[in-house]
């Protein structure tokens, strides 16, 4: 039974790092791109390390596994938007059929220092 | 369980076809990203099928590896000295 869920739970993993890995090809920018792949791969890295936590059990590995969520949790999220910020620093252009650019905005207008 | 890794292996190399072509660095700079979070999947499904305990260590190293990397990057395209 316990398996059964874990390999379900790695599937389930695999599945979203699948979707976010298409978003990384197929969408046009490179904010899009970041956004649709930093969550799905996320997430799926989440759902294998968790299912492999629940394959093994309470052992060395498995524990080893529920650090590495934690880890991943803070970094990833930490990694993206650092990316992000640099990627519009550098003057990188939007997609030419966004609607919005409120970053710029609030920087024209100097609400934000830097 | 091989089919999954194989599966993972194969999104790993979807990554490295948009460092290849994208168009601008900051392209490549997030596929370098994503690959890295990838890379944690596959040596844990690794230390699972092969039983090797230590595949797991790498995994926990890499994770690190991979955010230190992307900050240093992501200050580099920011146009920032490194201690700033």
């Amino acid at each position: 039974m316990r398996e059964i869920i874990g390999i379900i739970l790695i599937g389930i993993g695999v599945a979203f790092d699948v979707f976010g890995c298409i978003g990384l090809i197929r969408l046009p920018d490179v904010y899009n791109r970041l956004q649709a792949a930093t969550k799905g791969v996320t997430v799926g890295t989440w759902g294998i390390l968790i299912g492999v936590c629940v394959l093994v059990g309470f052992n060395s590995l498995g524990v080893k596994a529920l650090l590495a969520v934690i880890l991943i949790f803070f970094t990833s999220a930490t990694a993206s938007h650092a990316l992000a910020r640099g990627a519009h620093k550098s003057g990188t252009k939007l997609w030419k059929r966004s609607v919005c650019d409120r970053y710029e905005e609030d920087r024209k207008n100097a609400k934000i220092k830097n | 369980m091989s089919v999954l890794i194989i599966i993972l292996l194969g999104l790993c190399f979807l990554c490295l076809l948009r460092v290849a072509l994208g168009p601008t660095l900051a392209d490549r700079m997030v596929a370098i990203d994503i690959m890295g979070i990838l890379v944690v999947g596959v040596c844990t499904l690794l230390a699972v099928k092969l039983e090797r305990e230590f595949l797991i260590d790498i995994s926990l190293a890499w994770v690190f590896l991979s955010f230190i990397g992307t900050i240093a990057l992501a200050k580099y395209l920011e146009g920032k000295k490194f201690d700033e």
